[in-house]
């Protein structure tokens, strides 16, 4: 086992990308997140990598197409604003099914916003940011462990099903410092890219083409029901989260993801005190929505869901699906990089189940 | 015998700000009049002038961006900054922002620290990726003597692992500190340790035990049930 390091959660990210075998990273720095660039700056070139700032985060993202089509691991990160820069990027990186990781180390919004930590990106990263039928396989950590990890799995999710996969945590989760581990992991089954990727002829008489244009409409939506099976297929197999003391019969359960999950967890603590039984259902993957928690306690949750967010209601219309009308799902957010004591959200819990027992 | 103005520099994430934030705290409790100013220009959240309120309850003086401008995205540093090389009747606390980058802001006060004598202490946590080996520390003092151009006094071992700290860590980072010790001819002059571990500390460290009380956790763990 490795010794633990301590590491700021945006390093954390760096290194996590380095020894996931990341050949390539292409930023441009923006707060809260520019400590990954500027870690990857150092190290990259150490290892014989990538490194390069580009001239804006559009140059960034067409650089990850260029380099993803060529096969290799490359990833970019950004924040909020950034993200959005990048937009048309990604649905090209969709559109072509090119693997690559992008970091979203999420501020509050909209416009330049600030750079205080926020969740106000769920809708963005969750329902396509850019244009067109494609999905973006979506990971929330809360912890800078958790980060780490995801961003390994990350890269292999891409590669598996071709297709640019976010990981997304607020600026709180990228700027604290928190031990971490980088455990010997075994990779998982990855495809081969020699039947698409861009490295040259080879001795083949075909070219591989990267593309995501399709004139004729027949072959435009083959391809986007090519693209449907496989997202069905990621919801099918890549759904990821977490419950937390939600055994038997329960008052409430709070819905929460990232760094806000904790204070959460304390919520939880706190209620119990108070004999309250609150559970908690974490997602971990935000796209695919874990909608099969959802199922393993609504009919013994009483009082129904609560969605708590850094945003001003964006996860609570995916709670409400998943719930779909058998009990009722409220909300509770705090935005612009406030964010909420235990006691403001143990106050929510009490007046939705009516006080303490 | 200590100089009047104390500069905390160091690696990014080295534990500056806690320091710099006990050290004002100290030298309160000890009487003194005290002024601590916050020139992080690097590090957007955790940083000194979060802790402004507690501080000045503390009656330290705290010299920090404006609350209006404390979330700017490029790091400002007040002008009254320079009353504390003037105003001679303050122990001065300057918390430096990290790496090269952060040790930049203290350029600008070249005059000042050339008139008066200075202890600058460079922060040392050995479990950070780039700090964990004699040359990369000693590759960021120098970067850091560079950019700031004043020297290195004294260094501080503050090797932690946040909430998972025991004793085997501090005690693996002197050995690492007291060659760069050897090397750069610079003493030890603190180890830091949090208040509940202070007796398990050998008694033969070299250097003085600076007990530390944490500010800079995040709301979780201010909360804790």
């Amino acid at each position: 086992m490795a010794d633990k390091v301590l590491m700021k959660g945006n390093e954390a990210i760096g290194e996590a990308a380095i020894q996931a075998g990341c050949q390539c990273f292409f930023g441009y720095p923006i707060t809260p997140q520019t400590e990954v660039a500027a870690y990857m700056s150092r190290r990259m070139p150490k290892v014989g990598r990538v490194f390069l700032q580009a001239e804006s985060e559009v140059a960034a993202i067409n650089m990850v197409y260029g380099a993803a089509g060529s096969g290799v691991r490359v990833m970019t990160s950004s924040s909020s604003p950034g993200i959005s820069l990048k937009q048309e990027g990604i649905s090209y990186i969709a559109g072509a099914e090119l693997p690559c990781v992008i970091i979203n180390i999420v501020r509050g919004g909209p416009g330049l916003g600030g750079i205080q930590p926020a969740q106000s990106d769920y809708f963005q990263a969750t329902k396509g940011g850019g244009h067109g039928d494609y999905r973006l396989v979506v990971y929330a950590p809360s912890s800078v462990q958790e980060m780490v990890d995801l961003v390994q799995e990350a890269f292999d999710v891409a590669d598996i099903y071709r297709n640019p996969v976010m990981v997304m945590g607020d600026g709180m989760l990228g700027q604290m410092m928190e031990p971490v581990e980088f455990k010997e992991r075994s990779s998982r089954q990855i495809p081969s890219k020699d039947g698409w990727a861009t490295t040259g002829l080879r001795g083949r008489k075909e070219h591989h083409i990267i593309n995501s244009l399709f004139l004729k409409p027949e072959e435009l939506e083959m391809h986007n029901e090519k693209l449907r099976k496989k997202y069905a297929e990621i919801e099918e197999k890549e759904v990821k989260y977490e419950m937390y003391n939600c055994d038997g019969d329960l008052d409430l359960v709070i819905v929460s993801y990232g760094t806000i999950s904790r204070i959460c967890k304390n919520v939880v603590k706190m209620l119990a005190k108070e004999g309250l039984k609150i559970g908690l259902i974490r997602p971990i993957t935000l796209w695919p929505f874990p909608k099969k928690a959802f199922e393993e306690v609504v009919d013994r949750t009483k009082y129904g869901f609560l969605s708590v967010e850094l945003s001003c209601g964006q996860m609570v219309e995916d709670v409400k699906l998943a719930v779909n009308g058998r009990k009722p799902v409220s909300f509770f957010g705090r935005s612009g990089g406030m964010v909420p004591s235990p006691t403001e959200i143990a106050n929510k819990v009490k007046k939705i189940v009516g006080g303490a027992r | 015998m200590d100089s009047r103005i104390r500069v905390f520099t160091g690696h990014f994430g080295s534990g500056k700000t806690e320091i710099s934030i006990n050290y004002a705290l100290k030298l309160s409790k000890q009487g003194k009049k005290v002024a601590i100013a916050d020139l992080d220009i690097v590090n957007p959240y955790f940083c000194t002038r979060d802790e402004a309120k507690m501080l000045k309850e503390n009656g330290i003086r705290v010299i920090a961006t404006s609350k209006d401008l404390a979330n700017a995205e490029l790091g400002v540093i007040p002008s009254e900054t320079v009353s504390v090389f003037n105003d001679k009747s303050y122990d001065v606390v300057l918390d430096v922002g990290g790496d090269d980058q952060g040790a930049v802001a203290l350029g600008q006060y070249n005059r000042y620290f050339k008139e008066e004598d200075y202890d600058m202490y460079f922060v040392i946590n050995t479990t950070r990726p780039f700090t964990n080996n004699i040359e990369g520390i000693i590759e960021y003092i120098k970067d850091i003597e560079a950019a700031s151009r004043l020297k290195v006094k004294y260094l501080i071992n503050n090797t932690n692992l946040s909430y998972e700290t025991d004793i085997n860590h501090i005690v693996k980072g002197q050995k690492i500190i007291k060659e760069v010790s050897n090397i750069t001819n610079i003493p030890i002059r603190y180890v830091t340790v949090m208040e509940d571990l202070v007796d398990k500390l050998p008694d033969s460290i070299e250097g003085e035990i600076l007990p530390l009380k944490l500010f800079m956790i995040p709301p979780w763990r201010r909360f804790d049930a």
